[in-house]
């Protein structure tokens, strides 16, 4: 008997449980293994989204068409923002994509644990798997306004440049920063529920940090590179760039910003992976 | 087939006390502490709150294919041991090892979502405990049999009734098919009929020759599972042995003995003679004097004493009063006026005044009682107000497949109708 179970489990798996201290390794192999869960939870998060709202998906092409309107009317209308050369409409629009997807991704896996405590106190899976999925989410959010600005780039007779390729790498940089950044908020949201409160008023400043109702080109040269230490600067003038052809090649911003996105996401995994040990016991 | 599945070597789990209760700390507090804690340590050393062991010093081994019953009060640590070895959270001590893939049941329904339907809630919980796609896919028709919701199966689960969300729930759990299953009491949810279906497919898991480790307060369903079981006390293992004998041992020695309050002679004062009381207990249904009797099944409140010399008009009674101090009622044993006529005059003897608590009427929760025994408005003999406290386990409890505290001190089994209008 022992011989038959032993030929259909060759590879037994052992796990040996124990307190751990210090910092332990990041240990991603266990997050591959739960990749259809990562896959689940977003798909819930979306289809509860979407099932209990009245207009459903029409949000995630309303909120960045509002704030486009409202932008161009103050800031490119009364304000006389400059605009890069550019159709006011679009250069703000361009820019809230990237960043609907940035400030929506960081605020629900910064509350990701918290919200979804009743399933870390019951069954164990990488921890990673909550903010990884609620970051996802976001994505598809980002396809149907992408699909806006299809319409207005037609309507406003602008060709992409060839550098178009290069969107798919910013999303993900604002994807990196968006994670990296939740990550640190989850965990810290697990101890200290005052970041539930520091989430929206973070986002907002963040908003203001990042050239969005207005061009990094009003920066002074000397500071674009200490500007970039936002990662987001990199990410919206990259996609302005990519899109629009927007003056000079933003590089050495990308570059500064996405040095600094990797930077924060390999922290934020590190300490998040610290604190996962605790998060059973806090919550 | 002695192969080992699990081994638990010394194994410990430390709360820092203010963590549990508390819940969550603010930056605020934290900022405090720390401005104090330079102080705080210099005084105290390290921990200036304490902190409790809810598991300390657990060594044992599980073998492959062995059902092992874990028993225990509340508080005993069962839980914090399941939630070790399920790894929802780490030791503080000692080491544990575990051969083969785990599927654990500490709730049933985990990460369920109301707005989906009955399928996507199996695909969804499936992954949650841990099921590949395709092994929720070839096993569906199988789920959605054994939890008899074919016909609602596309309807969001919140339309469900409480009876239908848990058969689902169970059922995706059930067929959940690890090498060593560690299910918690997830079968005080759920009417007799569930709570039979599940203790059946508890049993076919256990004759697949599968190990399981099975936390429960319901001893029959223990005896009829386990052959082997574990008790826990105050966090430290105290017995193992075969299941009836530990399921002895757990109901008679030193574990009950709590439910009982006497009062010896020089206890008493003079002004209450002739009354003297001698003991106020809580028996369960069987009869056994119990500090935890289940909310589910009746109990009795018995009060033993003693009158030197006849009294006219007595009552002896008791206040029921939870832990904060709010009365939940106060009842005599002449309250029946026909009673009340029969005991018009006590003539001096041992008396036993008993009273039954019905079941499915007090919430869970940590209860005092008083005792009064008086003549209306002549004399107070006796009074005490806490004279004896006990614990109800709500396990089987209506709602109980919610897991949140409720609030009010009772908590009965009421008839709703639900109709559209």
């Amino acid at each position: 008997m022992a011989q038959t179970s032993l030929a259909q489990n060759p590879r037994e798996e052992v796990i040996i449980l124990r307190p751990s201290r210090g910092w332990g390794a990041l240990n991603l192999g266990d997050l591959w293994k739960y990749r259809e869960l990562i896959y689940f939870l977003t798909w819930r998060d979306l289809k509860v989204r979407y099932k209990q709202t009245a207009l459903g998906a029409a949000w995630a092409i309303l909120q960045p068409v509002l704030s486009m309107v409202v932008f161009t009317i103050f800031f490119g209308g009364l304000l006389n923002v400059s605009s890069d050369n550019v159709p006011y409409p679009i250069f703000s629009y361009t820019a809230l994509l990237p960043w609907g997807v940035f400030s929506k991704a960081l605020t629900d896996a910064g509350r990701s644990l918290v919200t979804n405590r009743a399933m870390i106190t019951k069954v164990y899976f990488p921890r990673l798997v909550i903010p990884l999925s609620s970051v996802l989410g976001g994505v598809v959010d980002f396809l149907f306004a992408f699909v806006v600005l299809l319409g207005m780039m037609w309507y406003f007779q602008i060709v992409p440049t060839a550098s178009v390729w290069m969107l798919p790498l910013l999303l993900l940089l604002a994807l990196i920063s968006a994670l990296g950044v939740g990550l640190w908020l989850s965990a810290l949201n697990v101890i200290y529920r005052d970041i539930g409160y520091i989430i929206p008023f973070l986002t907002q400043l963040w908003f203001y940090i990042t050239p969005i109702v207005y061009s990094s080109s009003e920066v002074p040269e000397k500071w674009r590179l200490v500007y970039a230490l936002n990662p987001m600067t990199g990410v919206v003038e990259g996609f302005r760039w990519a899109l629009l052809n927007t003056g000079t090649a933003p590089g050495p911003m990308v570059a500064v910003s996405a040095v600094i996105a990797v930077l924060i996401l390999v922290s934020g995994m590190f300490y998040f992976r610290r604190m996962e040990r605790t998060f059973a016991d806090m919550v | 087939m002695d192969e080992i599945a699990i081994r638990v070597e010394d194994l410990g789990k430390q709360y820092r006390i203010g963590v549990t209760p508390e819940r969550y700390r603010t930056l605020r507090d934290n900022l405090v502490q720390a401005a104090a804690a330079p102080f705080q340590a210099l005084r105290s050393g390290r921990d200036p709150n304490g902190s409790i062991w809810a598991l300390q010093g657990v060594s044992f081994e599980v073998r492959k294919g062995q059902v092992l019953g874990v028993i225990g009060r509340n508080g005993a640590g069962k839980s914090t041991l399941l939630k070790i070895l399920s790894r929802v959270t780490e030791p503080s001590a000692g080491y544990a090892e575990i051969h083969g893939r785990v599927g654990s049941l500490l709730e049933v329904g985990t990460g369920f979502h109301p707005e989906l339907t009955g399928r996507e809630n199996i695909y969804l919980n499936g992954a949650i405990l841990g099921m590949r796609r395709a092994e929720i896919e070839t096993k569906f028709d199988e789920i959605v049999a054994f939890a008899d919701v074919e016909k609602f199966i596309d309807t969001p689960v919140k339309r469900y009734s409480s009876g239908m969300y848990l058969r689902l729930a169970f059922a995706v759990a059930a067929h959940l098919e690890p090498e060593i299953l560690v299910v918690d009491e997830v079968l005080a949810v759920g009417d007799a009929e569930f709570q039979r279906k599940c203790l059946g497919k508890m049993s076919d898991v256990a004759e697949q020759g599968r190990t399981v480790l099975f936390v429960s307060h319901n001893m029959s369903a223990i005896l009829r599972l386990t052959d082997e079981a574990i008790l826990l006390d105050k966090g430290r293992l105290v017995l193992r042995a075969p299941t009836a004998q530990a399921v002895d041992y757990y109901m008679a020695a030193g574990f009950s003995q709590v439910g009982e309050r006497t009062w010896d002679a020089d206890e008493v004062p003079a002004e209450a003679a002739p009354f003297r009381p001698l003991a106020i207990r809580v028996c369960d249904a069987g009869n056994r004097v119990m500090d935890t009797v289940r909310s589910t099944d009746p109990f009795t409140v018995a009060v033993e004493y003693q009158l030197d010399a006849p009294i006219t008009g007595l009552r002896v009674g008791i206040y029921l009063m939870t832990m904060r101090g709010e009365y939940v009622f106060t009842s005599f044993d002449t309250d029946d006026p026909e009673q009340y006529e029969r005991f018009g005059t006590r003539p001096a003897g041992r008396y036993l005044s008993e009273c039954t608590i019905p079941a499915d009427f007090l919430n869970e929760g940590r209860y005092v009682l008083g005792l009064n025994a008086s003549a209306f408005r002549v004399k107070r003999f006796f009074q005490d107000e806490h004279a004896l406290a006990f614990t109800v386990d709500a396990a089987g409890a209506p709602g109980m497949h919610w897991p949140e505290a409720r609030p009010g001190p009772v908590r009965p089994q009421l008839y709703w109708r639900i109709g559209v209008r």
